[in-house]
């Protein structure tokens, strides 16, 4: 039995324990507080909007965990989901077929994976700091995207992509379908993959794996290549549950998916981090704001809570770390 | 000088330390130590990392509060502990290894700042920390521009300036712990000189040192301590190198060169008038296998930069590179590796090791495939393939996943070595590899050495210090500014010619 728990430990890591602790106590204060809180209808609304938050969470992970960032999810997965709606459009708008969009979004993944390779040789060859090359690409994209469609929506989105925003599959709502298949791609790419290890190497000491035969370059052109990609796919889900693109949709949401890392236990300053404990702490953010709504406070104030609870997260790690610092004393 | 100060003054001592206990979480890290320093007198504190001695000066400048029962005696008074206060006051001073100087801050303010800190009017008396510095390197016996920013200075003379801001302390007892890691041969007797006019002018120097040449070179006495216990206090007259090392480690050591007969031994690696501009010149060598080439020289001879070359992350301007046979031309360090040439860094710290992450992540990333299995790693293979080295080498850890940081340097350089061990190579380029290593952990990189060559592989040994390559290589090469100046047999050559070859 504590075989089986030092095992899971393992393959989860360490970091999980913190958002675990956060979800617990989400839930007992909101099941005592909101006596509707423990219901289908809460745990419906998370689910509808855990996706958009949680895949751009994704996309921003991979370049944290190489001590980088990435700042331009928001305005990649916008542009992702501007070439699948004019992609939807040329092929006859509401009336377009399956065929359009799964052109339009092979399409839309391939202009994400673009921004992020840019990006990628951009940072591994000149070595310049990911937050200025990723603020550069976001800055530009965000023009580029405003001249293309004049600072307004894009619609006229055929009505079967509101299955793919809303439907659900055995009771499971489609986007967070894909955005679980998309957790557990990535949780293999990390622990199971070449790929994945060099990530954490090169989040570590880029230079210590360089001295190891790790061709870094290739690793961080990867790892952004792969960050634009996911990117798009938020950009897709984003599209088919708005039914419209706009320039400048879900830009809040760049922040949160830093803190949200953070909260997931992930180094700020790369090498360490796991997608199980990010996820975890996705839901309890999502958990947070759906139970504070469900009380009639405001959406503001959720946010508010959201920075509330990140401080008490550091301040918690430091109290911890100080316990852990005397248990090793004692021994 | 010294000796004046042992027979003038020696009734007193100016510090004297008894019964000094200190447990960290269980540990006993000094276990009723007894010090003494007597005044204007160069002590060594010798002892293997661990051995307590950083404890020791950290009780002695008030950092650390020893178990009750202690008695401190310094310049007079008697105390149960030190406090950080009362050691400056009495003209304690503490060199650390990395010296806290600021190196945006000219000259003068590093070693002035302190004498201006807190007083009224608090504005800065640029003419006065001028003053203040210049004098307290004339102290010293030397001149430096006292307004250049110190980043502009050679690590020997940042050294200075540490130690002309103790004497500005007025500093009565000095602790230099490590001194000359990081200095040349030439800038090491320099500082020894300038430790001796400290000493002839009644400041007490104890001196830290791994090297102990100088040790022997510098100091009137020797405190040893081994595992938080006092080992004894010896006269340096009478020392050996030997001696010392057998005192801190509390082991003998069989020294004596390697006969190995590779006439007839096949040629690994060939290399015919290899050159770099600037860094070095028509270098030509070969290494059979089964030998191992050792290559000395000065910091800054060109060493690092042509095994770098040789691993294929430098490209050289002119000349070839033969290995089994073939003419190589390495596009990077991977080209490298797949032909079988592995690389040790000479800093393991920052280069050799990843150190925040897990030990076994460090030994399996430079043979990630052979781990895989169906595109996907293994933990399975990862596990086995690192126990095997574990036991191969005699790797000494808590758990595979701990942060490599937290091993020993000799621990850490193992895994260093299995990193690349696991990559099967032909061709073993050691650089410094022990560095930051024990003296009694040395031993034991070496017997993996001497094993390796014999199981067939060929080795290039770089050290700066000629006893390592001279006791433990088949050949020596002796290198200069960027040139192969000398080559030695051990044994037919004495290690002696070779220091002063190397040394002059």
């Amino acid at each position: 039995m504590t075989v089986w728990i030092e095992r899971a430990r393992n393959a989860l890591g360490p970091e999980l324990a913190g958002p675990l602790a956060a979800f617990v106590m989400v839930m007992i204060v909101f099941g005592i507080a909101a006596p509707n809180f423990l219901s289908r209808a809460t745990f419906g609304s998370v689910a509808f909007q855990l996706p958009e938050l949680g895949l751009l969470t994704l996309a921003m992970l991979l370049p944290i965990l190489t001590g980088g960032l990435n700042l331009a999810i928001t305005f990649t997965a916008n542009m992702a989901g501007l070439t699948l709606a004019w992609v939807l459009q040329s092929q006859g708008g509401v009336d377009a077929g399956i065929g359009a969009f799964v052109l339009g979004s092979i399409l839309a993944i391939a202009v994400g994976a673009l921004s992020g390779l840019i990006m990628g040789l951009v940072i591994a060859y000149t070595k310049a700091h990911p937050i200025l090359v990723s603020l550069s690409m976001m800055i530009f994209l965000r023009g580029l995207g405003e001249f293309l469609t004049r600072g307004g929506d894009v619609s006229g989105i055929p009505g079967f992509l509101a299955r793919i925003g809303y439907g659900s599959i055995l009771g499971i709502p489609v986007p967070l379908l894909i955005f679980v298949a998309c957790v557990l791609i990535w949780h293999i790419l990390l622990t199971r993959m070449k790929l994945g290890f060099n990530t954490y190497m090169i989040g570590s000491n880029i230079e210590a794996t360089r001295y190891s035969g790790i061709n870094t370059r290739k690793v961080q052109v990867l790892v952004y290549t792969l960050s634009g990609a996911m990117c798009a796919v938020a950009g897709i889900i984003m599209l088919a549950r708005f039914n419209s693109v706009r320039v400048g949709h879900g830009e809040s949401y760049l922040l949160i998916t830093v803190l949200a890392c953070f909260l997931g236990g992930v180094n700020p300053f790369g090498g360490f981090g796991r997608v199980i404990p990010v996820f975890v702490a996705l839901v309890v953010l999502q958990l947070l704001s759906s139970g504070l709504n469900l009380m009639g406070a405001n959406q503001h104030l959720a946010t508010a809570v959201w920075g509330i609870l990140m401080i008490t997260v550091m301040i918690l790690r430091w109290l911890a770390g100080r316990l852990k610092f005397l248990n090793t004393n004692r021994r | 000088m010294a000796d004046q100060a042992l027979d003038g003054a020696a009734s007193r001592p100016l510090l004297s330390l008894r019964n000094i206990n200190m447990t960290f979480g269980g540990v006993k890290a000094l276990k009723n130590v007894s010090f003494e320093v007597l005044p204007g007198e160069v002590h060594c504190l010798a002892g293997e990392n661990g051995s307590g001695k950083s404890t020791l000066i950290k009780v002695i400048t008030g950092v650390y509060k020893p178990e009750a029962g202690a008695m401190i005696d310094y310049d007079g008074q008697s105390y149960s502990q030190m406090s950080p206060v009362t050691a400056q006051a009495g003209g304690i001073q503490v060199i650390w290894q990395d010296l806290a100087l600021f190196p945006e801050m000219t000259v003068a303010e590093n070693i002035a700042f302190q004498t201006v800190i807190g007083r009224w009017p608090r504005l800065v008396n640029y003419a006065e920390m001028r003053r203040v510095a210049t004098s307290a390197l004339q102290r010293l016996g030397v001149t430096l521009d006292v307004d250049l920013a110190l980043h502009h200075f050679p690590i020997a003379q940042r050294q200075i300036v540490a130690i002309a801001r103790a004497l500005v302390g007025e500093a009565k007892l000095v602790f230099m712990d490590e001194p000359t890691a990081s200095l040349t041969q030439s800038e090491t007797d320099y500082l020894l000189d300038i430790v001796r006019n400290l000493s002839a002018s009644g400041v007490a120097v104890v001196f830290v040192s791994h090297r102990l040449a100088e040790v022997l070179e510098i100091s009137s006495r020797v405190t040893v301590l081994r595992d938080g216990g006092l080992v004894g206090v010896y006269p340096t007259k009478g020392l050996t190198q030997s001696r010392i090392t057998e005192l801190m480690t509390g082991k003998t050591f069989d020294h004596s060169v390697l006969r190995r007969d590779l006439a007839k031994s096949p040629v690994v690696l060939e290399v015919e008038g290899l050159s770099r501009p600037g860094e070095f010149e028509d270098v030509s060598l070969t290494v059979r296998r089964g030998e191992t080439l050792g290559i000395t020289g000065l910091l800054g001879a060109g060493r690092t930069e042509l095994a770098l070359t040789l691993f294929g992350m430098r490209k050289p301007k002119s000349g070839s590179i033969v290995l089994n046979g073939n003419l190589v031309r390495f596009g990077s360090n991977r080209d490298a590796v797949a032909a079988g040439v592995a690389y040790l860094s000479e800093d393991r710290l920052s280069l050799g090791l990843i150190q925040p992450q897990a030990i076994a992540d460090n030994m399996v990333i430079a043979s990630l495939d052979k781990i895989l299995a169906g595109g996907f790693i293994s933990s399975d293979r990862k596990r086995s393939l690192v126990n095997g080295w574990i036991r191969d080498l005699g790797i000494r850890i808590g758990r595979q996943d701990d942060a490599i940081s937290t091993l020993s340097g000799g621990n850490q350089q193992r895994v260093a070595i299995a990193k690349w061990l696991a990559t099967d190579p032909r061709l073993l380029i050691l650089d410094a590899p022990t560095v930051g290593v024990d003296v009694g952990a040395r031993a034991g990189i070496f017997d993996i050495v001497s094993k390796l060559a014999d199981s067939g592989l060929a080795i290039i040994l770089i050290s700066d210090e000629v006893p390592e390559v001279y006791y433990n290589a088949d050949r020596v090469l002796h290198m200069a500014q960027g040139r192969i100046v000398g080559q030695y047999a051990p044994g037919a050559a004495t290690l002696q010619a070779i220091e002063e070859a190397v040394y002059a």
